[in-house]
């Protein structure tokens, strides 16, 4: 204890009452750190989305802002229900959605689970794996359609050198099979090291005395793997998916600049057929309804997943 | 500890280096592959098979910078000797500079707009990250909830309204525009990572100033600020990362003024169909600062891009 009988006093001094004396209170003070981020999270992601469900119920077009706004219920959304060019780009969607997550999922363990064997520069060769993760989507998509040009690009030469195909006798972008891959290649190039990065977190905070424990109850290595580092590690995994599958679901920059949708409408994900309404036809109305029955959609989608993740943690 | 039963073999070591440094390099091979084509020709950058070794040019550099229009032989003979390499480079192709590109413009309403965001964001990210650190706020979990649900949102279903709401304020394709929008979707991240970071300074310290007759406000940018300066700086690095790379918001809501360098790299259009090399230089240019960061940042990477979910 200090020798000082000011502090001593100070100390003595009911915490509350010792705070009123110095002015404001904690609630008053409180207010004033989080305030600010508040407010302007309400001015530029609340009320933009107010006024998005708002403008769903109406015929509104950006384009035309003086002719008379009408409210015409929900007809919005019934149309956009019974539209099968949007079910097409569900479709679409969903495919990238979940062969980005599958392929992501099984590389990221795989490199995740070599590199936490701990061989000599495994953290300099992480980092390296990281790099495509950080940078532009929109600069890199951009960039990707130069390597999958036909007969030029790096990509159909690698492949041909390989394969013996000849380099100009498919379009990676431009085919109506291929595109949907094409777009999935680059996703999962640039986005595999997130899955590994998390997973390498789960695996790395499973304490050691487990597996030595299982190894004097000679339990298999295989055993092991099954038993101990998947259950351990899932919970992880599980986060990476959510975080990748939010991601993917509102897709836009590095698929806009890779095919821009096409061939046709191929690979026209959501976001992308979102943008054309809402900027290129100025269906404002319409495309207001599609963005909320989309967030609605990842909004939900997520909560479900996020109670399973607790269930998950708790076992 | 210096023996353990489950430290792996040397020779799974070994094959484990040997598959993660292949996928390594295998990975790297785009990247490098960029930043090649940066300094190739044009005809060098479309000729098949692609060219691995060539002679190096800054043709590719030279067209990322300039405006340039074609001229007759008669007019190039009349002109004056090239007055340096750049001007050398575009004669050669029976042309002569126009004037500057928009690359330059672009690439700095990039830092303005990166840097402004970051500043913001971190200002009022750490006065908020604090407030829900060691206050009661009212409703906390839910207000933290509600932070984090913004990121959710497709950014062109929120483009929508605010293309009309800056559109009635005046704030579209101007640099303000994008500096609180950046701001507004960099702060989810901002609090989180903030908060995490000033949860792990003890209480203690605080205390002990207040006893010594600090203010809150005293206690805060002369205690907490100092102790969580490491965290400080590597969300300031994400949020900056985020707002760099930033494509979405940019394409739609703005067009000359306030555009970004990622709308503008993929119009760059020589004559007579793309310009590779020049998209290249570009691509190479703004893509390196990233780089950079990241290999400065490799630490603190996972806390960044999970939100503080994984701690390590």
């Amino acid at each position: 204890m200090s020798e000082n009988p000011i502090e001593r006093a100070a100390a003595a001094t009911p915490q509350p009452i010792a705070r009123n004396v110095r002015g404001l209170s904690d609630r008053a003070l409180a207010w004033w750190f989080v305030g600010p981020t508040i407010a302007l999270l309400l001015a530029i992601n609340i009320f933009p989305l107010i006024w998005t469900i708002n403008l769903s119920f109406t015929n509104f077009k950006a384009n035309r802002p003086n002719r008379e706004i009408k409210y015409i219920g929900l007809r919005n959304y019934e149309r956009i229900l019974n539209d099968a060019d949007i079910w097409l780009n569900m479709q679409a969607t969903a495919h990238f959605l979940i062969w980005t997550i599958v392929l992501q999922v099984l590389i990221g363990f795989a490199l995740a689970w070599l590199i936490n064997r701990n061989f000599r520069g495994s953290s300099f060769w992480t980092t390296v794996i990281v790099l495509p993760m950080m940078l532009s989507p929109a600069v890199v998509g951009n960039f990707w359609t130069f390597l999958y040009q036909p007969q030029i690009g790096l990509f159909n030469y690698i492949v041909s050198f390989f394969t013996g195909v000849d380099p100009s006798s498919f379009e990676m972008l431009g085919s109506v099979d291929l595109a949907p891959w094409s777009i999935i290649i680059v996703d999962t190039w640039m986005w595999t090291p997130f899955v590994m990065l998390i997973c390498l977190a789960g695996l790395r905070s499973i304490p050691d005395y487990i597996y030595e424990a299982a190894e004097i109850d000679r339990a298999s290595r295989w055993r092991q793997f099954w038993t101990i580092t998947l259950p351990m590690v899932l919970p992880f995994l599980m986060l990476a998916v959510l975080f990748r599958g939010i991601e993917n679901f509102k897709m836009f920059d590095l698929v806009v600049q890779l095919t821009g949708g096409g061939p046709g409408s191929i690979t026209e994900l959501a976001s992308i057929n979102l943008k054309r309404e809402a900027f290129e036809k100025w269906r404002t109305g319409y495309s207001s309804a599609f963005a909320i029955i989309l967030f609605v959609t990842v909004f939900g989608l997520a909560s479900i997943y996020v109670k399973a993740l607790n269930k998950v943690k708790e076992r | 500890m210096s023996y353990s039963i489950t430290e792996p073999s040397s020779r799974q070591k070994t094959v484990a280096g040997f598959l993660v440094i292949t996928y390594s390099l295998v990975t790297l091979i785009p990247l490098l592959w960029v930043f090649i084509t940066g300094f190739k020709t044009p005809p060098d950058s479309i000729s098949y098979p692609p060219k691995v070794f060539f002679t190096p040019s800054l043709e590719g550099y030279v067209n990322l910078f300039t405006t340039r229009t074609r001229v007759t032989p008669e007019q190039l003979e009349a002109l004056p000797p090239p007055a340096n390499f750049a001007e050398e480079i575009v004669r050669n192709r029976k042309m002569v500079i126009a004037g500057p590109s928009k690359f330059g413009e672009r690439f700095m309403n990039s830092v303005i707009i990166g840097f402004g965001s970051t500043f913001l964001s971190i200002f009022l990210g750490t006065l908020a990250a604090y407030g829900f650190s060691r206050f009661k706020v009212p409703l906390k979990d839910d207000l933290l909830f509600f932070i984090l649900s913004t990121r959710m949102m497709p950014p062109i279903a929120v483009a929508i309204p605010i293309f009309l709401m800056y559109r009635k304020l005046g704030l579209s394709d101007t640099h303000l525009g994008m500096i609180l929008l950046y701001t507004a979707v960099n702060i989810s991240l901002a609090v989180w990572l903030l908060k995490g970071f000033i949860d792990e300074i003890p209480r203690e310290y605080e205390e002990a100033a207040l006893i010594d007759g600090y203010t809150r406000f005293q206690a805060f940018y002369k205690v907490v600020l100092p102790q969580a300066a490491t965290g400080i700086a590597s969300t300031a690095i994400f949020c900056l990362i985020f707002a760099w790379n930033e494509y979405a918001f940019a394409v739609l809501l703005t067009s000359g003024n306030a555009q970004t360098a990622p709308p503008f790299i993929p119009t760059i259009i020589g004559v007579g169909g793309l310009d590779w090399p020049a998209v290249a230089a570009g691509a190479t240019l703004f893509l390196l600062p990233v780089l950079i960061f990241t290999i400065f940042l490799r630490k603190h990477l996972l806390r960044g891009i999970t939100f503080g979910a994984v701690r390590k």
